[in-house]
């Protein structure tokens, strides 16, 4: 099908674009890389009346650290730009391993960070990645600007704390801590695809080897990132082993409620989870006790 | 609402002006308003990558992009690669080893390959993989078209290129 019709704008300038969006409130949406919102269109499941086309606005993208090894990057940044960049593949090195996972190369030459974390999608990987580090968002609008913890942007099913005014502008991710480890696990029908579940880990070890911090984040298992907490808490204060993983990884059973679809029944989803997660573990864990994590 | 604009985008190297609605797709552009009706549109949501052009260089979906957002870019379709007389050693590679039943997967993997090849002709076998992963073909099952790469790979180091 083809997309209803619509008044198209594609301002220069972050303030000219905030300027649209809070004169045309809800009947405007954003165009970023359009690999979410083009095709809604094309079904006609979104009818926007005016689109703000961000694609020329420069400023916004970019990929940098700050002096406390805090990583910036701008929403408008592509897929492919992240995927190639060292900084990236250094500082955030979760987000470097998750980026070939998104999609196909055609759809990462086009699709942003910001459009990713923005669309709210429960079955993406960058939501729950930066919900698994710490990552902070900063939004923009004509009002004024607020940055809102990844772990309280996402509000439901494509649906996030954004006002129709506003513009997700930047994402950043803290530093690792020393000693952290990371590792993502999905399962999808075909390497591309959306996972029918996937699960982020990020473990920290203090110095006696013991788990310090754990975050076990899915994604594809409910209306937005779910982290499983009770879970993560009998690895804390703990010295880690296999029995311990396994057990933890049991756990997360109790803290999902995934739906069935065509592709999956619940029964597997939760399955999945369960093997993902002591997968994501081990990894973390290993990568963790690894020499030459040591350094922040 | 929806007043028509005025765009020119350089398509395979000649630059066209038109004057099209802001919700024309790039994939209807290029068929409809430019003829150049070997790119394939097959399911219009990015999944087929029949559509798959190369904008500024980059392998992208034209089903997933409008026409008004290629103004003053440069875009490149299957048209510009070989001629019926002289086809680019990729197309070549595609006839040689029987990389295509019914054809219409094949001008989107091509695009999506050449930029591929034109990086580097020194592929992995996870290369390989890679550079067809975001092409669906219901024809061939893929060994085929996975041994066109390697054959075109080799034939452009080779400099047989035209
Ligand atoms: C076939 C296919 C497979 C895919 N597979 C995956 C996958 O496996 N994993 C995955 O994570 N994603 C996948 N995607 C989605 C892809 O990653 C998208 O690029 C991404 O989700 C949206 O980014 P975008 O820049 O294209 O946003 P758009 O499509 O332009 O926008 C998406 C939504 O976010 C809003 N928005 C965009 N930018 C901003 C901003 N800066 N501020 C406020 N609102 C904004 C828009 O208004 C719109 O509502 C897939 C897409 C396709 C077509
Ligand atoms: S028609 Fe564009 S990807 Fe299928
Ligand atoms: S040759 Fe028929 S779809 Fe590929």
């Amino acid at each position: 099908m083809k997309p209803a019709p619509f008044e198209y704008i594609a301002p220069t300038t972050v303030e000219e674009a905030l300027g649209h969006l809070a004169e045309y409130g809800y009947d405007a949406k954003i165009l970023a890389g359009g690999q979410s919102l083009i095709p809604m269109m094309n079904f006609r499941l979104a009818q926007p009346s005016v689109l703000v086309d961000l694609n020329k606005l420069a400023e916004l993208s970019f990929i940098r650290s700050e002096k406390d090894g805090e990583l910036r990057i701008g929403a408008m940044t592509r897929h492919f730009q992240v995927e190639r960049d060292d900084l990236v593949a250094e500082h955030a090195p979760l987000i470097h391993e998750a980026m070939p996972k998104i999609a196909t190369p055609q759809i990462r030459s086009r699709g942003t960070f910001g459009g990713s974390i923005a669309h709210a999608d429960p079955a993406a990987e960058l939501t729950t990645i930066c919900v698994a580090l710490d990552g902070r968002f900063r939004c923009q609008s004509a009002r004024g600007e607020r940055w809102v913890p990844a772990q309280d942007f996402f509000l439901g099913m494509f649906t996030s704390v954004l006002e129709p005014d506003e513009m997700l502008v930047e994402i950043a991710i803290p530093p690792m801590a020393p000693r952290t480890g990371w590792a993502l696990e999905e399962a999808a029908r075909r390497a591309h695809d959306f996972a029918l579940v996937g699960v982020g880990a990020v473990v920290t070890l203090d110095a006696k080897d013991c788990c310090e911090r754990a975050r076990l984040v899915f994604f594809s298992v409910g209306d937005g990132p779910v982290e499983a907490v009770k879970a993560t808490e009998m690895l804390i204060g703990k010295e880690v082993s296999p029995d311990l993983i396994r057990a933890a990884a049991e756990a997360v059973t109790d803290e999902l409620d995934p739906s069935a679809d065509i592709h999956a029944s619940v029964q597997y989803r939760l399955h999945l989870a369960r093997v993902l997660a002591r997968r994501a573990l081990e990894k973390a864990f290993a990568r963790a006790a690894a020499p030459g994590t040591q350094a922040a | 609402m929806s007043e028509a604009m005025d765009i020119t985008v350089t398509v395979n190297g000649e630059v066209f002006q038109k004057t099209i609605e802001p919700r024309l797709l790039l994939s209807d552009f290029i068929r409809h308003e430019l003829n150049l009706s070997g790119t394939h549109v097959g399911c219009e949501h990015g999944v087929c990558g029949a559509c798959t052009i190369l904008f500024d260089g980059m392998p992208v979906r034209s089903c997933l992009m409008f026409a008004v957002q290629a103004d003053g870019h440069e875009i490149r379709t299957v048209e510009d690669l070989g001629t019926m007389e002289n086809l680019h050693p990729l197309q070549e590679a595609f006839q040689e080893a029987h990389a295509l039943q019914c054809g219409f997967c094949t001008s989107g993997f091509l695009m999506s390959i050449l930029p591929v090849l034109e990086g580097t002709t020194d592929l992995s076998e996870e290369d390989l993989k890679r550079a067809m992963e975001g092409n669906l073909c219901r024809c061939t099952g893929y060994q085929h078209i996975r041994d066109a790469v390697q054959l075109a790979a080799e034939k452009m180091s080779s400099g047989s290129e035209s």
